[in-house]
């Protein structure tokens, strides 16, 4: 009989043990234990959240293709892989190596899937930068991305960096990664055909991150704990060479299955192989190249060292494998063969240490767990409007807003981060979304992340729908058809009913949208006990999108370009400011409840913008978020090569705070050449989608009614210093 | 220009300069793996920027000791276009093919973005497309491209014109916002910027190119 307090450290509960004696029949080896202890953790086993994403909608407009690691969609001949994936935990124990490890863990679940990444987006949530240690984390987790994407070659393109409170002792670090291939070279993560040989490639096993997953993500951070040894080192030149090594490899067409050891490393690679396959496997764990001498076979099953994968290959042509590996100067062992009883048999030195069916390690509990609303949430989205003063001076709210970490400008961030490596970025980072070319087709992608996690903690369900439409929304500015989703999932505890209310109110937000805009989500990730002695994050789905562009010679950017352009404001201006940026700014609050969405109309104004784009009829778009209609007219003058004003009329009888600053969703500004106005227009009529002209390009001032009249230079270097002055570089 | 693209473990910017020279300018190339020793049917050779070996040492430090090296040498010695950019022109440095050394840029962080690069010598292989002072709208993306020499090697490489490019704007407190020079004889050029990143309009600028192009204009006359 295991001890309670065995199993309880690894993270299970009595009626998980139980439920695994039953399974296995007898009383489970230690290794055994603790591979069931991964496998049912949260990270793996999903118990806690499946019941709702088997509910996520499947059906878009591009066939989708949802494999073992990763899912995309199929774009004429051509794959497109994607997936988001949480590194929160090891991010806030160790900035550096836990960021890092999180950006080579998700694009080894792209190449191996046999698609060359060609992408890295993040998104990522620190508390305020006015205190010291957020200031470590943030420039710990923005070392530890430059340093591992710069050197493998994959650029970072896009992402979003909120800072607020709630993220203060639990920050997020949820990073992307998309990759392309020919639809026919798709790789599965499975082993099968009996007697072809199981390989082991790249970095040796150490005791780095043992329990990882098990132990450190699903536990809620308390006082004075020591989780360091739980985080993984990265070797950046390693996981390049095992790039070009692994698709040199797949070329060959001698390799059957592949799968990256991340997240409860071998464990989870044996045992979901041959489930994926359905067959067996014989391990021989002796063979395992080591870092260190004496690891225990629990200890080598559960190792999280990175960059390491498990190949299956042909029997007979595993000598020509191994020796593409080697040429790329990595390890390449075999530690194992398939067999046909759907037995995954593990021995060290000669003794059998496990003897187990997959399948049992797949059937993690599924837990539908109570929910409850938080007491929070009336209150929070009662706002008496009468009691919030409209500013005397509004030029100075605007700078404000400008200079807020979460609205100013990101470059000190992005400009750390190779993102024209690969040369298809053809929309640099800034925009509202970066677009790549595909090379040889003439067609492209974009891809954008989004969630603003003040929405979902006011408002969980219209909160997440936002995060879906702004995504699509971002698409559409630069000329893409959103395509697929790709959905990371970032909450607080969910055995917490007050948390897991948040959760599901979230998930069924993410469904309605998707199911109403038709996109697809093809892949995921969910990061549960997100909660810190400050308190549980704001729950925060992030979206990560990815659209199709079919024709690459008319895409857009979000500044304003010409002289004398005419400025369109497509959807309708509301005077709704709860849960603002303004109202947390300038009144320093956070009320009211989140701005309302109809999917219906964000369909349309969509589509207007979208094919105004596909036209060739504007000459820039950009999508009215964060601080509203102010900022984002400020964004079209500041965010170009050069600035430029605008002079802008809004016929309105809105108050002024909310006309300028609040969040009203499906809003768009266009900017085109003053003949193309008329056809734009007729685009809107068509979907009874609000058009107006508002204004005109030109001048160096932004001036909007008799509200805003500011020197663009001031506009410029409000947002553009707020985040270095913060971290104290100027 | 058949061209040669050396490719160490960790090089990244291997395809891209492939991609311009051969779909772009339409020239034969091949790729040439660190472990290869044969160079003399190539014309040009391109040394690409990326990590080579990770560059856990000083940047170039080990890709200097490949194999591969030792033919470089030999192939620059003959007069035949060498052209290292970024990682490759601090392999360069490393090997002696050019003086000078790279520190860790003035604000120890990475850099990548675009920047304008003055011509300062229109009279070499590389730039003979190009007019002196003409400026180049190029992408950088570096965290060691800080050029140092000492006084004697920047007054030889001024009284011998080999400073080429210049930053209009220093992005990373280089030596005289040194971006890229030569050598004595003229054939073997180090630039930090991309030129490769910047060879095709749809990318937001195609000005890299006339420096491939002055090259294969220099390899049809003299070749």
């Amino acid at each position: 009989m295991v001890k309670p307090e065995v199993y309880k450290e690894l993270g299970l509960t009595d009626l998980e043990y139980q439920r695994i004696e039953k399974l296995v029949g007898r009383d489970p080896s230690p290794t055994e234990l603790a591979m069931f202890s991964v496998e049912w953790s949260e990270h793996c086993g999903y118990s806690r959240s499946r019941s709702l994403l088997k509910r996520l909608p499947r059906k878009g407009k591009y066939p989708i293709l949802v494999g073992e690691d990763a899912g995309g969609i199929i774009v004429d001949d051509l794959a497109v892989v994607f997936k988001m994936e949480s590194h929160n935990h090891p991010s806030q124990v160790e900035p550096k190596q836990g960021a890092a490890t999180g950006v080579g863990g998700i694009i080894r679940d792209i190449f191996t899937t046999g698609a060359r990444p060609i992408a890295s987006l993040n998104s990522l949530r620190f508390g305020p930068l006015k205190e010291p240690f957020n200031r470590y984390i943030f420039s710990g987790v923005i070392d530890g991305i430059q340093s591992y994407g710069n050197c493998i070659g994959v650029p970072t393109v896009a992402g979003e960096i909120y800072f607020e409170d709630a993220y203060a002792g639990n920050c997020l670090v949820n990073a992307m990664s998309i990759g392309v291939c020919k639809k026919s070279e798709i790789a599965r993560a499975r082993a099968c055909g009996e007697g072809n040989i199981i390989i082991y490639v790249g970095s040796r096993t150490g005791r780095d991150g043992i329990g990882g997953c098990s132990v450190l993500a699903s536990a809620e951070f308390c006082e004075g704990e020591e989780k360091r040894p739980t985080v993984q080192i990265g070797d950046p030149f390693t996981e390049k060479c095992l790039i070009e090594a692994t698709l040199e490899a797949l070329k060959t067409g001698h390799v059957v299955g592949i799968k990256d050891m991340g997240a409860a490393g071998l464990t989870c690679a044996t045992s979901e192989m041959a489930l994926a396959g359905e067959s067996g496997m014989e391990v021989d764990l002796s063979k395992v190249p080591l870092r260190e001498e004496g690891m225990e076979p629990f200890e080598i099953m559960m190792s999280e060292s990175q960059e390491r994968e498990l190949v299956c290959v042909k029997k007979g042509k595993e000598k020509e494998i191994i020796d593409i590996f080697k040429k790329w100067g990595l390890q390449a062992v075999a530690i194992g063969t398939v067999t046909s009883d759907k037995v995954l048999r593990i021995r060290y030195k000669g003794e059998l240490v496990v003897d187990t069916k997959p399948e049992d390690l797949a059937k993690a509990p599924i837990y539908d767990l109570p929910t409850k609303e938080p007491g929070y949430v009336k209150d929070i989205r009662k706002l008496d409007y009468q009691s919030i003063s409209v500013p005397k001076d509004l030029n100075d709210a605007l700078l404000k807003l400008l200079s807020s970490p979460n609205i100013a400008n990101k470059s000190y961030v992005y400009e750390q981060y190779d993102h024209m490596v690969q040369t298809n970025t053809a929309v640099l980072p800034g925009s509202d979304a970066t677009v790549l070319r595909l090379k040889g087709t003439g067609k492209g992608i974009a891809a954008t992340t989004d969630c603003n996690g003040r929405y979902c903690y006011v408002n969980p369900h219209i909160g997440a729908m936002t995060a879906i439409a702004e995504a699509a929304r971002n698409l559409a500015c630069v000329g893409a058809e959103p395509a697929g989703v790709t959905d990371c999932l970032n909450f607080g505890n969910p055995d917490k009913p007050e948390r897991y209310w948040e959760f599901k109110g979230c998930m069924e937000g993410i469904i309605e949208a998707c199911q109403s805009l038709k996109i697809p989500v093809v892949s995921g990730n969910v990061s549960f006990y997100n909660e810190s002695p400050r308190g549980p994050i704001y729950p925060t789905p992030t979206i990560g999108m990815v659209g199709v562009i079919n024709d690459m010679k008319h895409i857009s950017s979000a500044p304003f370009k010409n002289e004398g352009d005419a400025i369109i404001l497509l959807g309708e201006n509301t005077s709704e400011i709860g849960s603002s940026e303004y109202l947390k700014v300038i009144h320093n609050q956070v009320k009211g409840d989140v701005p309302s969405l109809d999917l219906k109309k964000e369909k349309a104004v969509q589509s207007v913008c979208l094919e105004a784009v596909q036209r060739g009829l504007v000459n820039s778009a950009h999508d009215c978020s964060d601080g509203g209609l102010a900022v984002t007219l400020s964004e079209c003058c500041i965010s170009g090569e050069k600035t430029i004003g605008a002079e802008i009329k809004l016929d309105s009888n809105i108050r002024s705070d909310a006309l300028l600053f609040g969040e009203g969703q499906s809003r768009i500004i266009l900017s085109c050449s003053p003949a193309n106005q008329q056809k734009i227009e007729t685009l809107a009529k068509k979907r009874k989608v609000p058009f107006k002209v508002i204004g005109k390009v030109g001048g160096d001032c932004l001036k909007i009614n008799d509200l805003i009249n500011l020197p663009i230079d001031s506009v410029y270097s409000s947002w553009k210093s707020a985040i270095p002055r913060l971290m104290g570089l100027i | 220009m058949k061209t040669g693209i050396l490719v160490f473990p960790g090089s990244n910017c291997d395809m891209d300069c492939y991609h311009v020279i051969k779909d772009v300018l339409g020239q034969k190339t091949e790729y040439i793996w660190h472990g290869d020793k044969k160079l003399d049917h190539f014309d040009a050779l391109i040394l690409p920027g990326g990590f080579s070996y990770g560059d856990y040492l000083r940047t170039g430090a080990i890709a200097r000791f490949s194999p591969v090296m030792d033919s470089v040498i030999e192939f620059a010695d003959s007069g035949k276009l060498v052209i290292g950019i970024c990682n490759g022109f601090q392999i360069l440095l490393e090997s002696g093919l050019l003086p000078g050394a790279m520190l860790r840029n003035r604000d120890l962080h990475f850099i990548c973005r675009y920047v304008d690069l003055k011509v300062e010598n229109e009279k070499t292989p590389f730039t003979s497309k190009l007019k002196k002072g003409r400026v180049l709208r190029i992408p950088i993306a570096h965290n060691e491209g800080n050029y140092f020499a000492d006084d004697e090697t920047l007054r030889k490489l001024k009284n011998n014109n080999q400073i080429i490019f210049r930053y209009c704007s220093n992005p990373n407190g280089s030596l005289e916002d040194i971006a890229g020079i030569c050598n004595e004889r003229g054939n073997v050029l180090g630039m930090m910027p991309h030129p490769e990143r910047c060879s095709e309009a749809l990318l937001g600028s195609d000005d890299g190119r006339l420096i491939f192009e002055s090259m294969i204009d220099w390899v049809k006359k003299n070749g």
